[in-house]
């Protein structure tokens, strides 16, 4: 049954924010599924609620309302530890920023999730190195994190969103930090999990070049989806461009 | 997340920031060091005293001559003369009584060939030696014939003996002029040391009482007379049956006051132990504060630490941490600074307190349990302190703490 079921699927979600005096309505009444194998990017100007919907898809917050169901459980009857739970888990992040410990190796920093997952050290050592093997680079493992390129530092990153094998990587911005060619290789990279190993991507980015690697486009305006189509499709219509 | 992994970021949290987590634990370091050298002065100090104090004698009473009113005059305790040998003779007789020495003390300039020295002679005895638990270095002390015949013998103390022969010639068989009376010397004291009031005990002749009082002061009245109990708990009774004793050879009745006064050793160990006590308090007080300064230290540092990582702690929010391991994780963190500081301190601690042992010639004393209480006291300080810092960062909102610059 929990295999047949979408990764996600939100139902009529609704968000706001208190922003001083009155409320920012971030998400609102957002129907969205996403199957599993998919390659979604979710674009749309800054503002438009994308990042909210991120948040809420990665467990980090609740919606006000309206329901939301990963891999066919209703989160909303989960508590915070069992959220945590589904996050190390079900769930891998990857930032704009990288977001990696300072002055820690990739190794350990790959090991992160399955500290928190519980899992024993010489397994964690095997697995983030594997990881890292699938990111393109293993001879960093020992490689402290200011000692890297931007580029290799987000590839750490993703190895440390899959090490957990989830059932979903979210990327927030991952090229936002990265020049052209670091960008397109970090996407190369997306593409390759996706493909080959099957992996559920959903990323978040306003660049239609990065947009254009996902298999799917979904738009979003005012914390409302005003498209979702194939990408050959959503890039000859001219709203995602604009 | 078992304990092991948590402990192991602490460490290395700690490790990341050397200086700092230095600097943070140099209150908990002079806190606990401070806690652990003033139980040792404590302890140091009081079995100090008690050493010195049972080392004036065993189950030691003193009987001095009280205050007498001349004439509506009256003088202080020991002023009067109103103790006899006889009182002393007297007093022997008494069931419960081990020893009696009068003693008769004077101090004069002594001459020894071509030295000379200012220092106490005091008459004493044969049972001197038996009462005040001082042994032999040589030679013999005098004996009751010695007493009967106030013979011209005397046994010296350490200090006059370097200073009356200081090329190391034995002084036996010596003379030495007391007021111009010869002197034979027939033994030496055994080196005493310091007594409790830091005088120095070794500067001292001994001469039969006898001889001192006819030969040398020509008093028939003795200054203190010392008596031995046969053992610790009698010693309140031969007090009560001194007293008596004393009333009725002094003819004093009803409330007419005592021209004597009758005074155990007991009452000077517990003014000692009292001044230690306060002593103690003030040190303990000085301690418990510096390990407040170091626990808010602590504090300080890990709000610092909290801001400082917020992105991490968002980042391992994110990786799935759960808020219960975020607070562990911190407050592994204070109590490692503060347990680690406390283990320093300890051992800072234990040297400072053999240089105090050092300087105040008492025996070093640093009990474990002293240790243990100011180690888990910093501990419990960290947690104490850690707490607050802790539980900041395990409910940030990760959503703010991944987007803070």
């Amino acid at each position: 049954m929990a295999q047949e079921a979408p990764v996600v699927r939100l139902v009529d979600v609704r968000k706001t924010y208190s922003m001083g005096a009155e409320g920012v309505v971030a998400l609102d009444g957002v129907n969205f599924t996403l199957g599993q194998g998919e390659f979604v990017a979710i674009m749309g100007a800054s503002g438009s609620g994308k990042s909210t919907l991120m948040h809420v898809i990665g467990l980090l917050t609740r919606p006000d309302c309206g329901q939301y169901f990963f891999e066919g459980l209703n989160v909303s009857t989960l508590g915070a530890d069992e959220l945590a739970d589904l996050r190390s888990r079900r769930l891998g992040f990857v930032f704009q920023s990288y977001n990696l410990l300072p002055r820690t190796t990739s190794l350990e920093n790959v090991e992160l999730p399955m500290v928190y997952a519980g899992i024993e050290e010489q397994e964690r050592h095997a697995r983030a190195l594997q990881a890292l093997e699938i990111v393109g680079i293993p001879q960093m493992a020992e490689h402290v994190s200011n000692q890297m390129s931007g580029g290799q530092q987000q590839r750490v990153a993703i190895a440390r969103a899959l090490v957990n094998d989830p059932s979903l990587i979210l990327a927030d911005e991952p090229t936002g930090a990265l020049d052209t060619k670091s960008s397109e290789e970090v996407m190369d990279l997306f593409t390759r999990l996706n493909h080959e190993h099957g992996m559920t991507i959903l990323l978040v980015t306003h660049e239609p070049d990065v947009g254009r690697k996902a298999k799917r486009i979904v738009t979003f305006r005012d914390g409302k989806i005003v498209g979702d189509s194939p990408v050959e499709e959503a890039f000859r219509s001219a709203a995602v461009l604009g | 997340m078992n304990l092991r992994t948590l402990l192991r970021i602490a460490w290395e949290a700690i490790v990341r920031n050397r200086a700092r987590s230095l600097l943070t634990m140099l209150g908990m370091i002079i806190g606990v060091a401070a806690v652990v050298i003033t139980i040792s002065i404590g302890v140091g100090a009081r079995a100090a005293v008690s050493a010195q104090i049972t080392g004036l004698g065993s189950n030691l009473v003193i009987v001095i001559p009280g205050s007498v009113n001349l004439n509506g005059v009256r003088t202080g305790t020991g002023a009067a003369s109103t103790l006899t040998p006889d009182d002393g003779l007297a007093i022997a007789k008494l069931p419960a009584v081990a020893a009696v020495s009068p003693l008769v003390g004077m101090h004069t300039q002594v001459v020894a060939g071509n030295n000379n020295w200012y220092t106490g002679v005091v008459g004493v005895a044969p049972t001197f030696t038996y009462i005040r638990e001082w042994h032999m270095a040589s030679g013999s002390f005098f004996t009751d014939a010695d007493d009967a015949a106030s013979a011209k013998a005397c046994v010296l103390g350490q200090t006059v003996i370097q200073n009356l022969f200081p090329d190391g010639e034995s002084p036996l068989g010596k003379v030495v002029l007391v007021r111009n009376v010869p002197f034979t010397v027939i033994g030496t004291l055994a080196r005493r040391g310091q007594s409790a009031t830091g005088q120095d005990q070794d500067d001292t002749i001994l001469i039969p009482y006898t001889a001192s009082m006819q030969r040398l002061t020509g008093t028939t009245f003795v200054s203190v007379i010392m008596v031995s109990a046969s053992d610790q708990p009698s010693i309140p009774i031969v007090q009560n049956e001194i007293v008596g004793l004393l009333r009725q050879r002094h003819r004093i009745i009803g409330g007419m006051q005592d021209d004597f006064d009758v005074r155990n050793l007991q009452d000077i160990a517990n003014a000692a132990a009292a001044s230690a006590t306060t002593m103690e308090f003030l040190l303990a007080g000085v301690a418990v504060v510096s390990l407040l300064v170091g626990g808010i230290g602590i504090m300080n540092i890990m709000l610092v630490s909290v801001t400082e990582r917020t992105r991490e702690i968002g980042l391992r929010i994110a990786v799935g941490a759960r808020s219960s391991s975020i607070l562990l994780q911190f407050l592994i963190e204070a109590v490692v600074l503060s347990g680690v500081g406390g283990l320093i301190g300890v051992l800072l601690g234990i040297v400072g307190s053999a240089a105090v042992a050092l300087f105040g010639h008492w025996p070093m004393a640093a009990p474990a349990t002293g240790m243990l209480l100011a180690f888990s006291f910093a501990a419990l300080t960290g947690v104490f302190f850690g707490y607050y810092p802790a539980s900041k960062a395990a409910h940030l909102d990760p959503i703010e703490a991944l987007r803070f610059e």
